[in-house]
C-alpha cells in the first residue's frame, strides 16, 4: 500500500479540561475524496485546525505523506503542498479579484520575498491567474475588490485562491455553507473539476454534496470517529444512523 | 540601612501614582481593547483643573471635584469621540488618542500658558512627618501613599465584591455575552473609561503639587505609564501594581545610589582605557545610574517584550 | 488540468494582458518636470529652504507608509531611523574633512540608507513578530530608548548641541561644492525621485504584493505559503533603509543633527503626516508631507496657535475623513468617471465656503480669547486677517460671533442639498 496521503494517529485535542478531540485514526489515500461530517460541535473545525497547525495537538501525530508534520507552522505545511479553505470566508476584500489569485501563485511560481521582481511583468504570473479565474468563473469581476462580490462568488474566490498554490492536497471547511440550491450545485461542480486528480478532505453538513462527490466518509461525532467507509456502508451503519443521520437521511434520498 | 527605607518609601510613593494611572489604562485596554494614548493627559488635567479650584475654594475641594471633572470628560471623549473612531479599527483609534494628546496639550497651554502653576501642597499637610537617618520624610507623601491605597482598596472591593463589578469583570472579557444579556455595554464602556480617567485624574491633583503642573506633565510621565502597563500584562490589574512598583522601587534605588559603569566594569577584570576622552566608548565608561534610571524601565519592557511578550501577568493577546 | 499555464491565443484579451503591464509613467514625468522648474518660479532662499523640508519630509513619510499604509503596522518610535541614518552621514561627513577623502557628497544618502537598515533589521529581528497593539508598543519603548541613550552617549550623539558638520568640504561632484541651497536642492530633488520610484516598484514586488496581503489578513497569507512575520520583516527593513536616506539628506540640507531627530516628538510629527495626507494611497504622504510643511511655516508666521489648529485638523480627520486628503481626493473618481463631476461644484460652493468662513470666524474668537488672556498688559491691539483692532472691546468679539453662527449655520443648513448632489453624482444614470 503506497503511502497514505495524510494520516492522523491518535490525535487527541483537550482546551483545559475540555477534551475536543478524543483520538482519532484516519488514513485518507492519495487522489482521494475524503468527507468528514458530524452534528455540529462534534470538533470537526477544531480537527482542521489540528492538521494544518493552527494550534498543536495535545497528543499524537499527523502525517502528511508520510512526514510528521509535529511543530511546523502553517506557513511550512503549505509549502509542503497541503492548502485549506476556511468556514468563514477568508480573502483579502480590498484586493482585487485578480490580485486575490495572483498572490495565492506567488510562493509556488518560486517568487518567495523577492524584491527584484515586478509581479506585473510577470507573463507566468498573469497567465497562471487568469487561468485560474476561468476555472472558478469568475473572470468578469476581474478587476472588482473582492469585498464586493456575492457570497456565493466568494466562496468560490476562496476555493480559487485555495487550488491557485497547485496543493495536492486539499482542505475545505464548509464549502458550501449558507448557500441556495442552484448555488450549492455550481460549487460542488467547481470543486469536483478543480480538485480532479488530488486529495480533497472535505467537511460538511449537505448530505448531498457529500454523496455525490465523496469517495469516503467519515462520521465524527464528540471528538471520535465511530465510523468510516463508503458512503453507502456508512449510510446504513446503524451507529451512524442513530448518532446523526437519522430521518435527515431519509428525507434526502 | 536607613538609606533603603527612604527609598522604599520614595519608590513607593512613585510605584503608586504610577499605579493609579496604569490601573486605569489597563482597565480601559482590557474592556475596549484600545490604548489610551490621552491617558496621562487626563493626569495632567487633573492637576490643572484641581489649581484652578484651589485657587478659590481650597486644596480639598480640589481634590474633590477635579477627578469628576475629569471623568466627565473622559466619559464625553469615549462616547462622542472614540465610539465614532471604532468602526475603522485598532490603528484609527490609536491615532485619534495620539491625536488627542497633543490636542489636550495645546489646549492647556493656551489657557494656562506654557509656565509652572504655583499649585502648592495644602499647608496642614506641608510639614515632616519623621526623619530617617536625616532624611526628611514629608507628611504629604504619607498621604499620597494613603490615598493611593486607599484607591487601590476601593477598586478591588468594587470589582470583586458588587454586582456592578462583576458585570464590568465580565464584560472585560466578553462583552457581547454581556450585552446579549441585557446589561448596558455601551454605558459601562463609557462608565469604565470614566472611572478610568477620573482615577488619572486623581492622580494628577495629588502629584501636581510634588512633580510640578505645567504643560509637559503628560508627556513626561505619558510613556512611563505604557511602559508599566506592558510590563504588567496588558488588561492585568495585579501585573499593573506590580510592575508599577517594580518601576517605582527599581528607578528610585538607581537614582539614589550613584554606581558607576566604571566600577562595574572594573569589578568584572576590564580596566579602565588609558586616554578615556579619547576613546570611542567613553560614555559607555562613565556612565552612573543616576543617568541611567529614567530608561531602565524601557530596557525591562523591550527585555519583556522580546522574552515573554504577554508580559508578568498577561492574558489577553491582542 | 493541462493548459493552465499557457495563453489562448485566440483571446484577444489574454494576449495583450499578459506582459502588459506598465507604469503609469505620466504622473512621474509631470513630478520630475515640476521639481526641476519649481525654484524658478519660487527664487527666494526662504522658498527654497521650504521645499527641501517638504522634499525631506515627503521621503520620510513615504518611508513610513511602507510600514503603515502598505504593512498595516503603527509604529511610534520611527524617528530613530531616520536620526541614526542622519547622525551616521553626519559622522562620515566630518570624517571626510578630517581626513581629506575623497568621496562624493551625493553618495552620503545611501550610506544614511545602509546604517538605517542595519538598524532596522536588529530591532526588526524582534519587533515584527506581531502587527497590532505589540509592534507599536515595542516601537515606542525602542525609540525612547534609542532617544534616552542620545543625550547619554556623547560621542556618538554630541549630548545637548548633536553633531554638526560641513558639506562644502567633500570632494567636488563636478565642480558642484554645494556652497549653494539650489545645488542641495537639485540633490535633494533627485534623491526624492529615485526613493519615490523605488519605492513604489517596492510595492509591486512579490512581497510588497504580500505585505498588503498580510496586513489584510495575516491567516489566509500563511496558506499562501507566506511567513506573516517574515513578510514584516521585509517591509520593515526597507522602511529603515529609506528613512535613513531622508535622514542623510537631512543631514546635507542642515548641517546639524540633534536629539530631537529621534524623539517621540518627531515620530509623532511623522505619524501625523502620513495619516493627515492618507495611508490607503501611494501618493497620500506626499500630500501630507507637503500640506503639513506648509502649514507649519505659513501658518506658524500668523498666528502662534498654529499646533491647535494642526491638532484640530489631526482629529478632524481621525474622526470624519480617515482616508485623509488623498482618499477625500479619490473619493471624487467615480463621480468622474460617470461624468457628473460637475454636479458637486455648485453644491459645494454653497456649503463649504459658508463652513470654511464660519470656521475662520471660531478661529478669529479663538485667537482673539487667547490674545485677551495672554497678551502683555496693556498691549490691547491685535492684529488679525489684515485689520488691526482692541481685542478688549465687544465689537471684534461680536463680529467674529456672529461670522461664526451664520457661516457655520448656513453650511448646516445646505448641507444636505449637498449630500442630495452627492448621491446624484455617484449614481449611474437611468438604471445601474
Amino acid at each position: 500500500m503506497s503511502t497514505a496521503a495524510l494520516e492522523l494517529t491518535g490525535l487527541k485535542k483537550s482546551f483545559g479540561k475540555a477534551e475536543i478531540i478524543r483520538g482519532i485514526d484516519l488514513s485518507i489515500g492519495k487522489a482521494e475524496r475524503h468527507a468528514i461530517i458530524g452534528p455540529n460541535g462534534a470538533g470537526k473545525s477544531t480537527l482542521f485546525n489540528l492538521i494544518t497547525a493552527r494550534f498543536p495537538p495535545s497528543a499524537g501525530t499527523v502525517k502528511l505523506h508520510g512526514e510528521d508534520l509535529a511543530g511546523l507552522e502553517p506557513y511550512q505545511i503549505n509549502r509542503k503542498g497541503l492548502s485549506r479553505s476556511f468556514q468563514i470566508t477568508n480573502i483579502f476584500p480590498k484586493m482585487t479579484v485578480f490580485e486575490n489569485v495572483r498572490c495565492a501563485l506567488l510562493w509556488s511560481q518560486g517568487y518567495k520575498y523577492s524584491f527584484w521582481n515586478l509581479v506585473n511583468r510577470s507573463r507566468a504570473l498573469t497567465e497562471g491567474a487568469e487561468a485560474i479565474l476561468e476555472q472558478i468563473n469568475l473572470s468578469e469581476r476581474r478587476n472588482l475588490p473582492a469585498g464586493t462580490l456575492s457570497y456565493a462568488e466568494q466562496r468560490a474566490l476562496e476555493i480559487g485562491i485555495t487550488i491557485a498554490g497547485g496543493a495536492d492536497v486539499i482542505m475545505l471547511d464548509e464549502p458550501t455553507a449558507g448557500m441556495s440550491h442552484s448555488e450549492t450545485d455550481y460549487i460542488t461542480d467547481l470543486i469536483m473539476k478543480v480538485t480532479e486528480g488530488k486529495t480533497l478532505i472535505m467537511v460538511e453538513h449537505d448530505m448531498g454534496v457529500v454523496f455525490g462527490l465523496a469517495d469516503r466518509i467519515s462520521v465524527l461525532v464528540y471528538g471520535e470517529i465511530i465510523a468510516t467507509g463508503k458512503p453507502e456502508d456508512v449510510r446504513a451503519d446503524p451507529k451512524v444512523q442513530e448518532a446523526y443521520l437519522g430521518a435527515a437521511l431519509e428525507a434526502e434520498h | 540601612m536607613e538609606l533603603i527605607l527612604v527609598n522604599v518609601i520614595d519608590g513607593l510613593v512613585t510605584g503608586l501614582l504610577l499605579f493609579m494611572l496604569s490601573a486605569g489604562l489597563t482597565l480601559i485596554f482590557s474592556m475596549m481593547g484600545v490604548l489610551n494614548f490621552a491617558h496621562a493627559s487626563f493626569y495632567m488635567l487633573g492637576a490643572y483643573f484641581a489649581y484652578q479650584i484651589s485657587l478659590a475654594l481650597g486644596f480639598w475641594v480640589g481634590l474633590l471635584i477635579a477627578p469628576l471633572i475629569v471623568g466627565v470628560m473622559g466619559a464625553g471623549v469615549e462616547r462622542y469621540g472614540l465610539r465614532r473612531v471604532h468602526q475603522y479599527g485598532h490603528v484609527p483609534e490609536l491615532i485619534f488618542t495620539f491625536g488627542l494628546a497633543l490636542l489636550i496639550e495645546e489646549l492647556v497651554q493656551f489657557v494656562w500658558g506654557k509656565n509652572q502653576m504655583p499649585y502648592d501642597i495644602p499647608e496642614i499637610l506641608n510639614f515632616t512627618a519623621f526623619s530617617i537617618a536625616g532624611n526628611s520624610i514629608p507628611a504629604y507623601k504619607i498621604f499620597m501613599i494613603f490615598i493611593s491605597v486607599g484607591i487601590f482598596m476601593g477598586l478591588l472591593y468594587v470589582l470583586t465584591k458588587t454586582r456592578v463589578g462583576m458585570i464590568i469583570q465580565a464584560a472585560l472579557s466578553y462583552p457581547r455575552t454581556v450585552e446579549a444579556l441585557g446589561h448596558n455595554v455601551p454605558l459601562i464602556f463609557m462608565g469604565v473609561f470614566g472611572v478610568g480617567t477620573a482615577l488619572a485624574g486623581v492622580a494628577g491633583v495629588i502629584a501636581g503639587p510634588v512633580l510640578g503642573t505645567f504643560p509637559g506633565m503628560a508627556f513626561v510621565l505619558g510613556s512611563i505609564v505604557f511602559v508599566t502597563i506592558v510590563i504588567g500584562g496588558l488588561g492585568s490589574l495585579w501585573g499593573a501594581l506590580v510592575a508599577s512598583l517594580l518601576i517605582g522601587w527599581i528607578t528610585t534605588f538607581a537614582k539614589s545610589y550613584n554606581i558607576a559603569m566604571s566600577d562595574i566594569l572594573n569589578g568584572i577584570g576590564i580596566a579602565t582605557p588609558e586616554n578615556l576622552s579619547d576613546n570611542m566608548f567613553r560614555d559607555l565608561w562613565t556612565v552612573t545610574s543616576p543617568q541611567i534610571a529614567d530608561i531602565l524601565p524601557y530596557i525591562l519592557m523591550v527585555l519583556i517584550l522580546i522574552f515573554r511578550p504577554a508580559g508578568l501577568f498577561g492574558k489577553r493577546e491582542s | 488540468m493541462s493548459d493552465q499555464l499557457t495563453t489562448d491565443p485566440s483571446k484577444p484579451a489574454q494576449r495583450m494582458r499578459a506582459g502588459s503591464m506598465t507604469l503609469t509613467l505620466g504622473p512621474w514625468i509631470v513630478a520630475a518636470i515640476a521639481l526641476l522648474v519649481m525654484p524658478y518660479i519660487f527664487t527666494s532662499n526662504s522658498a527654497l529652504t521650504i521645499m527641501n523640508q517638504m522634499w525631506i519630509t515627503v521621503v520620510f513619510a513615504l518611508a513610513y507608509n511602507m510600514l503603515l499604509g502598505q504593512g498595516g503596522m503603527l509604529s511610534f518610535g520611527h524617528a530613530v531611523y531616520m536620526g541614526l541614518g542622519g547622525f551616521f552621514c553626519m559622522h562620515l561627513m566630518n570624517y571626510i574633512e578630517d581626513f581629506g577623502l575623497a568621496f562624493p557628497l551625493p553618495l552620503l544618502p545611501l550610506f544614511g540608507g545602509l546604517f538605517g537598515m542595519g538598524f532596522a533589521m536588529i530591532i526588526g529581528s524582534f519587533s515584527t513578530s506581531g502587527a497590532g497593539t505589540r509592534f507599536a508598543m515595542i516601537s515606542l519603548g525602542v525609540g525612547e530608548l534609542i532617544a534616552a541613550c542620545s543625550v547619554i552617549i556623547v560621542a556618538f550623539f554630541g549630548g545637548e548641541e548633536g553633531i554638526s558638520g560641513d558639506r562644502t568640504y567633500g570632494l567636488p561632484f563636478f565642480g558642484v561644492e554645494f556652497l549653494k541651497q539650489i545645488e542641495v536642492y537639485y540633490l535633494i530633488s533627485f534623491w526624492l525621485m529615485l526613493s519615490a520610484a523605488l519605492m513604489y516598484l517596492f510595492s509591486r514586488t512579490p512581497v510588497g504584493r504580500m505585505a498588503n496581503a498580510v496586513r489584510d489578513n495575516p491567516e489566509r497569507a500563511q496558506f499562501l505559503g507566506y511567513s506573516a512575520r517574515w513578510v514584516r520583516f521585509y517591509s520593515f527593513c526597507a522602511s529603515g533603509f529609506f528613512c535613513g536616506i531622508a535622514g542623510g539628506l537631512f543631514a546635507i540640507s542642515y548641517e546639524i543633527l540633534t536629539e530631537e531627530n529621534l524623539n517621540a516628538a518627531s515620530s509623532g510629527v511623522i505619524l501625523l503626516v502620513t495619516f493627515l495626507g492618507g495611508v490607503g494611497f501611494f501618493f497620500g504622504p506626499i500630500i501630507g508631507a507637503i500640506a503639513f510643511t506648509l502649514l507649519q511655516t505659513v501658518l506658524s508666521l500668523q498666528t502662534d496657535l498654529w499646533a491647535i489648529y494642526v491638532g484640530g485638523l489631526f482629529l478632524a480627520t481621525v474622526m470624519f475623513f480617515p482616508g485623509g486628503l488623498a482618499g477625500l481626493m479619490m473619493m471624487h473618481v467615480p463621480a468622474m468617471r460617470l461624468g457628473k463631476a460637475s454636479g458637486l461644484i455648485v453644491p459645494y460652493i454653497k456649503t463649504l465656503v459658508p463652513g470654511a468662513i464660519g470656521i475662520l470666524g471660531v478661529c478669529a474668537l479663538i485667537e482673539m480669547t487667547f490674545h485677551f488672556r495672554h497678551g502683555a498688559k496693556g498691549d490691547n491691539e491685535m492684529t488679525l486677517f489684515w485689520t488691526t483692532f482692541d481685542s478688549h472691546t465687544i465689537l471684534p468679539w461680536l463680529i467674529a460671533g456672529v461670522v461664526a453662527a451664520v457661516g457655520l449655520g448656513v453650511a448646516r443648513a445646505t448641507a444636505p442639498a449637498m449630500k442630495e448632489a452627492w448621491d446624484e453624482a455617484n449614481t449611474a444614470g437611468g438604471a445601474s
